[in-house]
C-alpha cells in the first residue's frame, strides 16, 4: 500500500531524574515509521531502545521526561497531547506488546476478559459481541481451543500462549502502530520462531506500522525492514536491514555483529570479536562520540560529537567521523586485540573426566487427598529420565534444550545440588556420591560451576578478594599469603586488575561479576567446570569476551567443561561435542562440526530451523512444532517427542522407545527413522 | 481448592490440639492449689485433700487433660471456682458482647482504612500521601489507654455525646448497647486504622509497579477503571488477610480497651479469672480465645486463596 508515514520522531531527547539531576538517556534521535513498515530498534542494555519505545507510549514514569523533540503520530503530538487524547489512542490506534507476557497480564482476571475490555472501551461492543470477537481474535493468533483459553487465568497457559494472547490484545482494534518491546526474548526458540511468523503474517495483512525493539540481530533479520542501531542513547547507524547486516559502517555495529556466534561458527575456525569495556552508565556518557572509549579506531577528532550522515557507500546513515574510510574499506575495524583462544595445550589423551550412566531424576508430586486415601502412588516429575553422557578432558560438552528439557537438572546432579534417583556417575575413575554431603574435599575441588546469575554465588558482604580466597584456603589449604598471591593471579587470568580484590560485588558490572565467578571456579583448577546458562544474562558484547575467556582458560589448563545453554549458537560455538535434550532425554549426540550436517534427529532439525537467521536476504522457513512441550509428569510413551514430531511414523513412535542409531560421522540419533532417510531433510 | 481447604483444616485441628495442651500445662504450673482457692485460707488440710480427690486433681496429668478436653468439647466447661456458677453461659455472654464491639469497630475501621490506604497509595509521594502516612504513624504509636482516655475526655465530658462508661447490662440488645459501643470501637479503630491503611497503601504501591498495570493503562482504560478493576483486586489481597486476622484480635484482644471503658467483654473476663486464680474459667477463656484466633486465621487464608486464582485453581 502507501508509504504513508504513521510515526515521526524528531530530535527526541529523553532524560531520567537521579536525585536532583536530569541525566540524558536518549539524545537527539529522529526517525519515522511508515504504514506496513517494520523498523527495528537494536541495542544492548542501556542503549536507550526501550526508553524510546516508552517515550512513544508516553509511559516513562515519574522520573523520565522528554526534554526535547517531537513525536508525531498521524498528525497528533504524543509529547504534548492531553491524557484524554492519549487514552483515545492507546489500545485503539497504538498498541504495545511487552517483553514478559506473564507479568503483563493481570493474574486474577480471566484472559478473555482482559482482551474483551479493550473492545468494550474502544469499539462500544456489548458484552456478548466482545466475547464472540475475543474468540475470533484468539483463533486468529492460532491458539488451540480459544474457548478454553478465554476462560483461563494467565498462569494456566504456557508462555508462548500468553504472548499470543498479548498479540491478540494488541491487534484487537486494528491499530495503526504497534510497538513491540522484545516480545520473543522470554520464549524458547521454537516458540519464538512460531510467534515471529505469526507477527509477520498479521502485520503484513494489516499494513501496520511496527516499531520492533530487540537486542537480537537474528530477530532483526527475520522481521525488520529498516534498522536503527542505538548505543548509550545515541542513534549510531541507520539503514535497511540488509545494508546494516552486510555492510555495517559504524565500528559499534561491526563489533556487535561480530560478537554473536552464528550457527556453524565454531571456536576452532572463527574467533569471536569482543568489544572491550562496557556501555557507559547513565550520566557518564562521554561528551564527544559516545563510543570512543571502546572504539578501536578512535582518533583525536572523536572528542567532538559526530553527525549522523550518509556514508560513502550510500548504504546507511552513520554517526562516526570515520564513516567514509570504513565504508570504502580503507579502514579496518578489528577487535581481535582481546583474543585469547589458543590451540595447543589441549589434552589429547582421551580419558574421560565424567561419565553418567542412565541417570534419572524423578521428583514425586504432592498427592491429592483422594490419592492419599486411595493409596495411589504419587505421580513423578521425570525431569531427567535415563541420560548417559561422557565428558572428556580438555573438551567441552554442550547440553542444549529448551525449557523443560532437564538440562539444568542434569547439571545440578553433577554438582550435587540435586540428588539423582537412579544411575551411576563416575568422576575421574571413582563413583560420584549423589549429594554434596557424601563428597570429600577432593571431589569438591574437582567440580566447579558458574551459574547464570553470579549474584547467587558471590556473597554481597565479602570483597571479591575474600570470596576468591576462601576456596583457596579451604580446598587447596594455601596459607593466607599464598592465597593472596593466587587471588591476584586469578584476577589477572580473567583480565581484571588486582585492585578488584578490594571491591564488593555491587561495585561490579554483570560481566565483571561473571568473570569473578569464573575466576572462583578456576581457583582450584577443577577437572570439570559446569557452566549453566553462564552467559545468558549478559549483553552480547560482554558475552563474547566471557566465551573467549572460557576458551582461553580451558586451552591453558585442559579442564573439561559441561556447558548448558538454551542458545544453540553459543553452544555450538563453544562446545566440541553437543547433546540435544528433550523432555528429560538426550535425543542426539553430535560433534560441533557435524551439528549442521544431516542426519538430524527430527527435534534437532526443528530447533536448528527455528534459530533466526540474521541475514535478511535469506529466506528462512522454520519447522513449526505443534503445541507445547508436554508436562514432565506425563512424559509421552514411546518416543518422548512423538506428540509434536513433524515426521511422526505412527504407532511405533507412540509405543516403542526408539533405538540409538550411529552414523559414520559419529553422530548418534535416537529415532525410529533410519539414518539414510533422516539424511534427506524436510526443508 | 478443596484439597487446600482440607489441608488447612487439618493444620487448624493440630494447632488447636497443641495449644490446648499448652494451656492445660501452663495452668498446671501456676502457683496455687485450686482446692485451696475454692475452700479459702481457713479450711483444714483434710477438707482440701478431699476436695482435691473429688476434683480429680490427684489423677495423672494425662488423664486430667483428656478429661478436661473431652468435657470442653462436649460443652461441659465446668463451674467457676470463684463464682460457683456454670462457666459456659458466662463466657458465651461475654463473647457476645465482644463480638458486638468487634462488629462496630470493623464497620468503622475497615472502610475508612482501606479508603485512606488506597487514596495514599495512588498518590504516593504527594502531599495527601504524606499527611496520611505521617498521621497514621503517629496514631499507631499511641497506647490504647491514651487514645481511650482522650476520646472519653472529648466526646463524653466536653461534648457529652456518648457515655463515658460502657458497662452494658447483661441483657442489653445490640440497639441498646450501640451508643456505649461507639467510643471503645473508635479506640480500637485507631489501632487498626493505621495498621490496615499502611498495609493497603503498600499493596497499592506495589501493584502499581506491576507491568500488568501498564498493560491496562495502555489499553486506553480510564484511570478509575484501571484502579478499580485491575489494581485493587490484587492490591487488597494482603489487606483482606489482615482484616480477617484482626477480627480475632478485636474479639479477644481488647483487654486494655475493655478496662478503660469498663466494658464486659471476654478480655475483662480473663482478667477477672486471673485475678481470682479461677483455673477452669481461665482455661475456658483462653481456649475460646485461641479458637477465635485460629478460625480468624483460617478464614483469612481461605478468603485469600479464594480471591487468588493462582491458589484457587491449583
Ligand atoms: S567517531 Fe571516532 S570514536 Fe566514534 S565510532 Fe567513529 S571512529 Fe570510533
Ligand atoms: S521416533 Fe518417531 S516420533 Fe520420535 S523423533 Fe523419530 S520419527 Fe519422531
Amino acid at each position: 500500500m502507501s508509504n504513508q508515514s504513521i510515526l515521526t520522531v524528531s530530535n527526541l531527547t529523553v532524560a531520567y531524574r537521579r536525585d536532583r539531576d536530569w541525566l540524558t538517556a536518549v539524545r537527539d534521535v529522529s526517525f519515522n515509521v511508515a504504514a506496513g513498515q517494520t523498523v527495528g530498534l537494536v541495542g544492548e542494555s542501556g542503549s536507550g531502545k526501550s526508553t524510546i519505545a516508552l517515550a512513544i507510549m508516553r509511559y516513562l514514569g515519574k522520573n523520565g521526561r522528554v526534554t526535547q523533540g517531537n513525536i508525531d503520530f498521524m498528525g497528533r503530538d504524543l509529547v504534548t497531547g492531553s491524557d484524554a487524547d492519549l487514552r483515545d489512542l492507546w489500545g485503539n490506534h497504538i498498541a504495545l506488546v511487552p517483553q514478559d507476557p506473564l507479568s503483563s497480564l493481570n493474574p486474577s482476571i480471566r484472559v478473555g476478559e482482559q482482551v474483551a475490555e479493550i473492545l468494550r472501551q474502544h469499539e462500544n461492543m456489548s458484552q456478548n459481541a466482545a466475547n464472540a470477537r475475543v474468540r475470533d481474535l484468539l483463533s486468529m493468533v492460532k491458539l488451540p481451543d480459544p474457548e478454553r483459553v478465554a476462560r483461563s487465568y494467565p498462569h494456566q497457559i504456557s508462555g508462548g500462549m500468553q504472548q499470543r494472547v498479548m498479540i491478540a490484545m494488541a491487534l484487537s482494534t486494528e491499530p495503526k502502530l504497534l510497538v513491540m518491546d522484545e516480545p520473543t526474548t522470554a520464549l524458547d526458540v521454537t516458540t519464538e520462531a512460531a510467534i515471529l511468523d505469526l507477527i509477520r503474517d498479521l502485520i503484513r495483512e494489516r499494513d501496520t506500522a511496527v516499531l520492533y525493539v530487540t537486542h537480537d540481530f537474528g530477530v532483526v533479520g527475520r522481521i525488520c525492514d529498516r534498522v536503527l542501531v542505538l548505543y548509550a542513547g545515541d542513534l549510531v547507524e541507520e539503514g535497511t536491514a540488509s545494508a546494516i547486516y552486510h555492510r555495517p559502517n559504524h565500528p559499534y555495529t561491526r563489533g556487535l555483529l561480530a560478537s554473536v556466534p552464528q550457527l556453524g561458527q565454531s571456536k576452532i575456525g572463527f574467533q569471536l570479536q569482543s568489544m572491550p569495556g562496557q556501555i557507559p552508565a547513565l550520566g557518564e556518557r562521554p561528551e564527544g562520540c559516545v563510543f570512543a572509549p571502546r572504539c578501536p579506531v578512535a582518533v583525536d577528532s572523536c572528542a567532538t560529537w559526530p553527525d549522523l550522515a550518509t556514508s560513502a557507500n550510500g548504504d546507511s546513515r552513520v554517526r562516526c567521523h570515520r564513516r567514509d574510510e570504513i565504508a570504502d574499506g580503507s579502514l579496518v575495524v578489528d577487535y581481535s586485540a582481546e583474543m585469547v583462544y589458543a590451540e595447543g595445550n589441549r589434552h589429547t589423551d582421551r580419558d574421560t573426566i565424567l561419565t553418567a550412566d542412565n541417570v534419572a531424576v524423578h521428583f514425586p508430586v504432592t498427592r491429592t487427598m483422594k490419592q492419599v486415601l486411595r493409596r495411589d502412588k504419587p505421580d513423578l516429575v521425570k525431569a531427567v529420565d535415563g541420560v548417559s553422557i561422557r565428558v572428556e578432558p580438555g573438551r567441552t560438552l554442550g547440553l542444549v534444550g529448551e525449557s523443560g528439557s532437564g538440562k539444568t537438572t542434569l547439571a545440578r546432579t553433577v554438582v550435587g545440588l540435586t540428588g539423582r534417583s537412579s544411575g551411576e556417575m563416575v568422576l575421574l575413575g571413582s563413583e560420584l556420591p549423589t549429594g554434596l554431603k557424601g563428597r570429600d574435599l577432593e571431589t569438591l575441588r574437582e567440580i566447579k560451576y558458574v551459574f547464570q546469575n553470579p549474584e547467587e554465588t558471590l556473597n554481597p558482604y565479602l570483597t571479591i578478594g575474600e570470596s576468591l580466597r576462601r576456596p583457596l584456603m579451604r580446598l587447596r589449604s594455601l596459607s593466607r599469603r599464598e592465597a593472596d598471591a593466587e587471588v591476584a593471579r586469578l584476577l589477572e587470568s580473567v583480565r581484571l586488575s588486582a585492585d578488584y580484590a578490594t571491591r564488593y560485588p555491587r561495585q561490579l558490572s554483570g560481566g565483571e561479576k561473571q568473570r569473578v565467578a569464573i575466576a572462583r571456579a578456576f581457583a582450584t583448577n577443577p577437572a570439570l567446570l559446569i557452566g549453566d546458562e553462564a552467559v545468558s544474562a549478559l549483553d552480547v558484547s560482554v558475552q563474547a569476551s566471557i566465551l573467549n575467556l572460557l576458551n582461553g582458560l580451558q586451552a591453558e589448563h585442559g579442564n573439561a567443561i559441561l556447558f548448558i545453554s538454551h542458545d544453540l549458537g553459543v553452544v555450538s560455538y563453544l562446545a566440541d561435542d553437543i547433546a540435544v535434550m528433550y523432555l528429560g532425554h538426550v535425543v542426539e549426540f553430535s560433534s560441533a562440526e557435524m551439528l549442521l550436517q544431516p542426519p538430524h534427529h527430527p527435534y534437532t532439525e526443528a530447533l536448528l530451523s527455528a534459530i533466526p537467521n540474521p541475514d535478511p536476504d535469506q529466506e528462512q522457513t522454520a519447522i513449526l512444532l505443534s503445541g507445547d512441550v508436554p508436562s514432565a509428569i506425563n512424559v509421552p510413551s514411546g518416543c518422548p517427542f512423538h506428540t509434536r514430531c513433524p515426521r511422526y511414523l505412527g504407532d511405533i513412535c507412540r509405543e516403542e522407545m526408539p533405538p540409538w542409531r550411529d552414523s559414520a560421522e559419529g553422530t548418534r540419533i535416537r529415532c525410529h527413522i533410519p539414518l539414510n532417510e533422516l539424511r534427506s531433510e524436510q526443508l | 481448592m478443596s484439597r487446600y481447604v482440607v489441608r488447612r483444616l487439618g493444620f487448624l485441628l493440630l494447632t488447636l490440639l497443641l495449644t490446648s495442651m499448652i494451656i492445660f500445662l501452663i495452668t498446671q504450673v501456676l502457683p496455687g492449689d485450686p482446692a485451696r482457692v475454692i475452700l479459702g485460707r481457713e479450711a483444714g488440710e483434710q477438707a482440701v485433700a478431699q476436695l482435691r480427690e473429688e476434683l480429680g486433681l490427684n489423677d495423672p496429668l494425662v488423664v486430667q487433660y483428656v478429661r478436661w478436653l473431652g468435657n470442653f468439647i462436649t460443652g461441659d466447661w465446668g463451674t467457676s471456682y470463684s463464682t460457683g456458677t456454670e462457666i459456659r453461659p458466662f463466657v458465651m455472654q461475654r463473647l457476645r458482647n465482644s463480638m458486638m464491639l468487634a462488629i462496630v469497630a470493623l464497620l468503622i475501621a475497615v472502610p475508612l482504612a482501606v479508603f485512606l490506604g488506597v487514596w495514599a497509595g495512588l498518590r504516593e509521594g504527594k502531599p495527601a500521601d504524606g499527611v496520611i502516612s505521617v498521621s497514621s504513624l503517629a496514631v499507631v504509636g499511641l497506647p490504647e489507654f491514651v487514645t481511650g482516655l482522650i476520646l472519653i475526655q472529648l466526646f463524653a465530658q466536653r461534648w457529652p455525646l456518648f457515655p463515658p462508661n460502657s458497662s452494658i447490662p447483661v441483657d442489653a440488645t445490640f440497639r441498646e448497647a450501640l451508643p456505649m459501643l461507639i467510643l471503645p470501637a473508635l479506640t480500637a479503630t485507631f489501632v487498626l486504622l493505621a495498621y490496615i491503611a499502611r498495609l493497603t497503601r503498600a499493596g497499592v504501591i506495589e501493584e502499581l509497579k506491576q507491568p500488568y498495570v501498564r498493560t491496562a493503562r495502555l489499553k486506553g482504560l480510564t484511570g478509575s477503571t484501571v484502579t478499580r478493576k485491575h489494581v485493587l483486586r490484587n492490591a487488597l489481597l494482603p489487606t483482606i488477610t489482615v482484616i480477617a486476622i484482626s477480627i480475632g484480635w478485636l474479639i479477644s484482644g481488647l483487654i486494655v480497651i475493655e478496662n478503660v471503658f469498663n466494658y464486659p467483654g471476654i478480655g475483662r473476663a480473663l482478667l477477672f479469672a486471673i485475678d481470682r486464680r479461677d483455673l477452669p474459667l481461665m482455661q475456658a477463656i483462653t481456649l475460646v480465645t485461641v479458637l477465635i484466633f485460629a478460625f480468624a486465621n483460617l478464614g483469612a487464608d481461605l478468603v485469600y486463596a479464594w480471591l487468588n486464582p493462582r491458589i484457587r485453581l491449583e
